[in-house]
């Protein structure tokens, strides 16, 4: 119980700690909520590439998600608590990873999960790789590997419980007024456009094509 | 602009064999390549299509993929057809200059060769005259650019080559986002106007769907009697059945399919455009990523192809662990593939649950021996990367004896006679083997549908040919075939296993000196192994440098697909989770 003292209120004196506790409604309701919903964390079945082989490994029985209470994986983003980004983000992909999140009902939580996820890895270079998904949406926990072993990945969750623990419920964004943001869902175009950079492509594209029209030899970016 | 290719050599003097028939046949139009193969006109490729298909015999067209010759100013797709029978390939090629790049498609001949051409348009730019529905495969509609073009450059382009001289300049790493001129991996043409961008790739992709179409002439055609709609259904790319981020674009007819078009390319992870940067070896941890439950069975067949143009061969021991690995890659997918055929029934995730324990068994056995549970990165070229301990050939023994046969016989009880699984898989999703053989299909597919071919009886190769196993083969060619010949291949697996563990002698596990960066001589050389998912190639150019100057894929997975259309008309939706399990696919694979 000692984390829900508030000792910044009133002290309480020592012979009295066993049986006085004083603490605030923020921190006492913090508490429960987060004790509650932290071991619940729904993940949405959701899984992109190699690392979500390991993913599933880690709901199977030798690591065996169901201890942490995240067994349940829920294929609709609607139920789900925790997105698990499971591998190479592409940029045909994106658009459909952003719709989802942007389903996903508040409070959400992302696990980068491998490499790729996190910044492209191994296919970095690749033309129809995004680099890394925290361009697009944020990302509580990363996960290192590639693959990471379903261990790391039960490693990532139990950040993720921390995280929320230290979370309450005057600040998180989802007690705020108005409505959240929705993510703009990124564009196919030539390239993958991210509607949020739009003005700085159009500034920059102007740019060149001046810069084409003085010398005709140079070719596009 | 890159330095001039040396891939080029004197063409052969003399063809022999099958190529002298056919060179007789077609006189002028047909030309020796260089390396191997003959080179046919693009005005008689049809009919010499035919001619090899019908009178020589060669009726299964394995590989379909093309090659730039930047300097010399031309395309060059390449065909490889096989004999059922079994026996090497007949290598033809056609050649088309690079500001015409158009070929004869294939497709009136070779239906499998449907995906494999688009795929070629998608990434090289050659259009294909004749051929249905030329449109991108692996990236959208509207993409600019043909990528494994060699005069196009990837965003985060730096150098032709790896190693590259940019990455560590005075000890400081620069991130590719700094230096590339958007800060992200991306490109915008010039004339490519920012205030248009409206999605239109699921438009494009939609049209000619969803209206009455004659069988034979495919015009649409207006309902005489009751009036009924067509439905166009998306399953995926996020959906808990596909197997990944694989997306299906389903024409019903109330909930009867009339038409499934497979969508794909959203792992599509730009393999060939990052193996032809790499060095040979560097390539060899990406194979892992190809298909990721089987990464031994993939580094095997790069190792064979790269090992073809070397010229050398593993020592005894090194073959003998190869074949040991591969094995056990087997039997680790054709669980996993049976554990999540069950998942697509209905059955949810508890069969599943049986078939990865034993799958974790196998997979400490694979960590123990290369470091990674599953991007083992194990082979070599001329060998394997680490020996095993007599404690493993031990422990590996005791699960090929006792463990692994017990949990086999397990799995057949429970399911082979199962109620509910005959009446789900019997009679669903047929394809014929006329028609498997024309697709192109390989690996259980093919054999459940009657057509005993295995690339380890056919071509054998590393010292497949020691071993005694049969080619398990059924002739129904329907879901419960397709399951019921990963059972036996398991077994066969297990013989195999048998005799490998007992004759495994000592010695040395790699050929000469372990080397990082290798030489390989000019040459060109198609490698192919029998993953568990079906026939696996790499079809690799040489010109001499460190990299490969082309080095393509010939996807099993991929290329099943071609197929899945046939198989799933007229059947319901629930069907087509059933029939897409039982091909097993693997996104990584059929993305590359």
């Amino acid at each position: 119980m000692d984390e829900l003292r508030d000792l910044n209120t009133m002290p309480v004196p020592l012979e009295l700690r066993d049986n006085v506790l004083v603490t605030t409604i923020d921190r006492f309701v913090s508490y429960i909520y987060n004790w509650g919903r932290k071991r619940s964390v729904w993940p949405m079945m959701f899984g992109l590439a190699c690392c979500a082989i390991e993913m599933i490994c880690a709901a199977a029985s030798r690591f065996d998600i169901a201890r942490f209470g995240s067994e349940l994986m829920r294929p609709s983003p609607r139920q789900a608590d925790l997105m698990i980004v499971s591998g190479t983000v592409t940029k045909k992909m994106v658009p459909q990873i952003v719709r989802l999140y942007n389903q996903m009902p508040e409070p959400k939580y992302v696990i980068s999960m491998g490499a790729c996820a996190t910044g492209g890895g191994p296919f970095k270079e690749g033309y129809n790789v995004v680099s890394g998904i925290d361009k697009f949406i944020p990302v509580d926990v990363y996960v290192p590997g590639c693959p990471p072993r379903p261990e790391a990945l039960l490693h990532g969750l139990l950040k993720l419980y921390e995280k929320i623990e230290r979370q309450s419920v005057r600040t998180v964004p989802w007690y705020q007024r108005g409505e959240s943001e929705a993510v703009p869902v990124p564009i196919l175009g030539p390239d993958l456009i991210d509607p949020r950079r739009l003005p700085e492509i159009r500034a920059r594209l102007a740019a060149l094509r001046a810069k084409a029209a003085e010398a005709p030899s140079e070719g596009a970016s | 602009m890159s330095a001039p290719t040396k891939a080029k050599a004197a063409p052969l003097a003399e063809l022999k064999g099958d190529l002298a028939i056919l060179k007789e046949r077609f006189g002028e139009a047909v030309q020796p390549a260089e390396y191997e193969g003959v080179v046919i006109a693009n005005e008689v490729l049809v009919e010499a299509a035919r001619f090899i298909r019908d009178e020589l015999g060669y009726r299964y067209l394995s590989s379909l993929t093309a090659v730039d010759y930047l300097q010399e100013g031309y395309f060059e797709v390449v065909y490889h057809a096989y004999r059922l029978e079994g026996g090497g390939p007949l290598v033809f090629k056609a050649r088309t200059p690079r500001d015409v790049a158009t070929i004869p498609s294939m497709v009136s001949v070779w239906p499998g060769a449907d995906f494999q051409e688009r795929e070629a348009w998608d990434l090289m730019g050659i259009r294909f005259a004749g051929h249905p529905n030329l449109k991108r495969i692996l990236l959208w509609e509207g993409f600019h650019g043909h990528p494994l073009r060699k005069d196009w450059r990837e965003p985060y382009f730096e150098e032709e080559h790896k190693p590259f001289s940019s990455r560590w300049p005075s000890g400081h790493h620069i991130r590719a986002e700094d230096r590339a001129f958007w800060h992200d991996n991306v490109q915008y043409p010039l004339d490519w106007d920012p205030d248009q961008v409206e999605d239109t790739a699921d438009e494009l992709l939609y049209i000619g769907m969803g209206q009455f179409a004659r069988a034979d002439t495919g015009e649409p055609v207006e309902p005489k009697s009751l009036r009924t709609e067509r439905l166009v259904v998306n399953m995926g790319p996020q959906h808990p059945s596909t197997h990944g981020v694989f997306r299906m674009v389903i024409t019903l007819d109330g909930e009867t399919i009339v038409r499934l078009e497979p969508v794909m390319g959203y792992l599509h992870r730009n393999h060939e455009k990052i193996g032809e940067r790499n060095m040979y070896l560097q390539n060899m941890p990406y194979t892992d990523r190809l298909d990721y439950i089987c990464s031994m069975s993939n580094n095997l067949g790069y190792a064979l192809a790269v090992e073809k143009l070397l010229g050398i061969r593993p020592p005894e021991r090194a073959e003998y662990l190869r074949v040991i690995m591969a094995e056990f890659t087997r039997i680790v997918n054709h669980l996993w593939a049976i554990g999540f055929l069950l998942n697509d029934l209905g059955a949810f995730f508890t069969p599943a649950l049986y078939a990865i324990e034993e799958r974790e068994l196998i997979l400490d056995l694979f960590e123990e021996a290369s470091g990674s549970r599953m991007m083992c990165n194990y082979m070599r070229f001329g060998g394997v990367a680490h020996d095993v301990s007599d404690d493993w050939i031990a422990r590996a023994k005791e699960l090929v004896y006792n463990r692994l046969p017990r949990a086999i016989e397990e799995l057949d009880r429970y399911l082979t006679h199962n109620e509910l699984i005959k009446a789900r898989c019997q009679g669903v999703g047929v394809l014929p083997p006329d028609l498997a053989v024309a697709y192109s299909t390989a690996g259980p597919v093919l054999r459940a549908s009657g057509i005993p071919y295995d690339v380890r009886r056919a071509e054998p190769y590393s010292i497949y040919d020691r071993f005694d196993f049969d080619v398990a083969v059924r002739y129904n060619g329907d879901v419960y075939d397709r399951y019921l010949i990963r059972i036996d291949e398991m077994w066969q697996s297990l013989r195999i296993l048998r005799q490998a563990l007992d004759q495994i002698p000592k010695g040395e596990i790699q050929a000469g000196k372990k080397q990082y960066m290798i030489r390989v001589p000019p040459g060109q050389a198609y490698g192919r192994v029998e993953n568990p998912k079906g026939e696996l190639g790499f079809y690799v150019v040489s010109d001499g440098s460190p990299n490969p100057y082309r080095y393509h894929i010939r996807a099993p997975s991929f290329i099943n697909l071609t197929a899945l259309n046939e198989m799933c008309k007229g059947h319901k939706v629930a069907d087509v989770v059933v029939i897409l399990g039982s091909i097993d696919i693997v996104l990584g694979e059929v993305d590359r």
